[in-house]
């Protein structure tokens, strides 16, 4: 069956989603500007496991935080809970705890917990306090500009990396104001995070290469410039791409995210929407195109 | 809901600790009765001191100037206690949880030792709040006491965790010995405050006069003093919007003793 959004085609295929370790953590400094300074630098370099070790974006403004400064939740997926742990360590240390003004909590309630501020708490160097508040133990660390505040135990869950579309487009701008849109409107689901640059990524990989060093290279079956080269996946008169990959911490939230995004990419100018898979040999999760527009 | 209305006013304290939902849960009014308390040195039943009336479910009232009345809600877990009247002394001493509102004042030694729930008292407390009784090492180890009115010496002296609020003034050598926890005195703090403090927090909205062994700090805006303020107005304490922005100057201390504490003063905004 051939579904249509605007005049747009939307290919029965699916994109194929990987488990991952998840969480969620809430960022807050003395105004907007300084929370969505330590947010963004926490989520930099984050767009791929198999370059940056975790995938992480934010998730969203956030109107009642436990300080009630402003604030940002910010989304960070990692392969392992190992690996979790650490990178959540590395990057809340690198960048939320050297950024002026700012406090870090916990914005996932999970059984499944990991100690960070309970280990970041050794930066104070023994003049570390705790504070227990409202059942939740907070530390304080003293810093040269006061003191940073940190929650003791942050909540991860299985989550679900790999979610993406594909959107084929007649040109590079039309393309990208379709993504820009699907972007947009995918920000507004919670639970999600779209860990490349703008929520859209242009250079997608397979997972394969000619070169021994590599593990992945480009995906030439979707490049337009090789067409005629290689077996294409592109029809006639796209002439550009974009992805956007998903991660979520349920995958409600990423078939939802996908299903907003799709239909705010369906805008003239873009041929189809297809998805990313391995044949369905390598994830544990599918998230049909067709099943979640439907 | 079970209503115990007092007859008639003790003329010697009436040790009643039997007053908890724990022994009242799933108990008949007239087996509630039967619950033996303590007047003076002679052995006594709830019955011979109150009205009974109610359902036995963990929710407690009682009516009557229960001042002499001693020990309510000795180490209760669960449920609520709500007394129009004044409480005499231990109130809820040992408790683990649940909650008690005293719709009066409350005797010396209330939520001493207490382990979790919440006391509120809205008249006064005694001395001794949240505190260790003598020869114990330890006070209030969590929970939450709160009080409208003023509170005597010794308040949360030696306590190990958990909030003690108070909108008035308190005695003296209040947060003595204190380990952690911390305590807020929105009026005027008596002499000696933080006496021996190890660690843990005493914050001050009026200007105190402090030891000598404690040393000024700086200051700043605490974060988790913003929490600790909006924990408060979430259990309906006003908190003005001064006191949450506002700058808080820090005294470290007390040097006499591990120091590791602090007294926090409010500066305004």
């Amino acid at each position: 069956m051939t579904l249509y959004i605007n005049g747009v085609e939307i290919e029965d295929t699916f994109a194929e989603g990987f488990k991952m370790w998840g969480t969620r953590v809430i960022i807050t400094g003395k105004n907007r500007k300084w929370a969505l300074e330590a947010a963004t630098k926490m989520t930099g370099f984050a767009t791929s496991v198999i370059g940056c070790k975790c995938e992480a974006g934010i998730e969203g403004e956030v109107t009642d935080t436990p300080d009630g400064r402003p604030g940002f939740s910010v989304l960070l997926f990692t392969p392992s809970k190992d690996d979790l742990s650490k990178r959540l360590m590395e990057r809340i240390g690198q960048t939320v705890m050297t950024c002026p003004t700012t406090a870090c909590f916990n914005g996932l309630v999970s059984d499944t917990t990991m100690s960070i501020g309970g280990q970041l708490r050794y930066f104070g160097d023994g003049y570390q306090a705790s504070k227990v508040i409202g059942g939740r133990r907070f530390w304080r660390i003293p810093v040269m500009e006061g003191e940073f505040l940190i929650e003791e135990k942050f909540g991860m869950q299985r989550s679900v990396g790999g979610g993406n579309f594909l959107v084929l487009g007649e040109n590079v701008d039309a393309t990208l104001e379709a993504t820009e849109r699907a972007a947009e409107a995918m920000q507004k689901v919670r639970g999600v995070a779209l860990p490349f640059p703008g929520g859209i990524v242009r250079s997608g990989s397979k997972t394969r290469s000619r070169y021994k060093f590599l593990i992945a290279s480009t995906n030439d079956a979707y490049c337009p410039t090789l067409r005629g080269s290689v077996e294409s996946a592109l029809p006639e008169g796209v002439n550009s791409v974009l992805e956007i990959v998903i991660d979520g911490l349920d995958l409600p939230s990423v078939e939802e995210s996908t299903r907003v995004g799709v239909r705010a990419a369906c805008i003239p100018g873009i041929r189809r929407i297809s998805a990313g898979n391995y044949g369905g040999t390598l994830g544990q999760f599918q998230i049909h195109l067709h099943k979640v527009l439907a | 809901m079970t209503t115990l209305t007092l007859k008639s006013q003790p003329a010697v304290p009436l040790e009643a600790e039997t007053i908890t939902p724990d022994r009242f849960l799933g108990k008949s009014n007239a087996e509630i009765a039967a619950l033996p308390v303590t007047y003076g040195n002679q052995r006594a039943t709830l019955g011979d001191w109150f009205a009974i009336t109610g359902d036995g479910a963990p929710e407690i009232v009682l009516e009557g100037d229960l001042s002499r009345a001693k020990q309510i809600g000795l180490g209760m877990t669960q449920g609520k206690i709500t007394i129009h009247g004044d409480a005499g002394m231990h109130l809820g001493a040992t408790m683990r949880g649940g909650e008690i509102a005293v719709h009066g004042n409350a005797g010396d030694w209330a939520g001493a030792e207490m382990q979790g729930g919440l006391i509120r008292i809205m008249g006064n407390a005694g001395h001794g709040l949240g505190g260790a009784y003598r020869g114990s090492r330890r006070g209030m180890k969590k929970g939450t006491i709160i009080v409208t009115g003023n509170a005597g010496n010794e308040l949360g002296a030696t306590m190990r965790r958990g909030l003690i609020a108070v909108l008035g003034n308190v005695g003296d050598f209040c947060g003595a010995f204190m380990i952690a926890g911390s305590i807020l005195v929105f009026g005027q703090l008596g002499a000696r405050a933080g006496a021996g403090l190890k660690r843990g927090t005493i914050v001050t909205f009026q200007p105190p006069e402090l030891l000598p062994t404690f040393r000024g700090a700086c200051t700043y805006q605490p974060i988790f003093l913003r929490m600790l303020l909006e924990q408060l107005r979430g259990l309906g304490v006003e908190i003005a919007e001064d006191k949450m922005e506002g700058r808080y100057r820090r005294y470290v201390g007390d040097m006499n003793a591990l120091g590791k504490g602090e007294i926090l003063v409010w500066e305004g905004k």
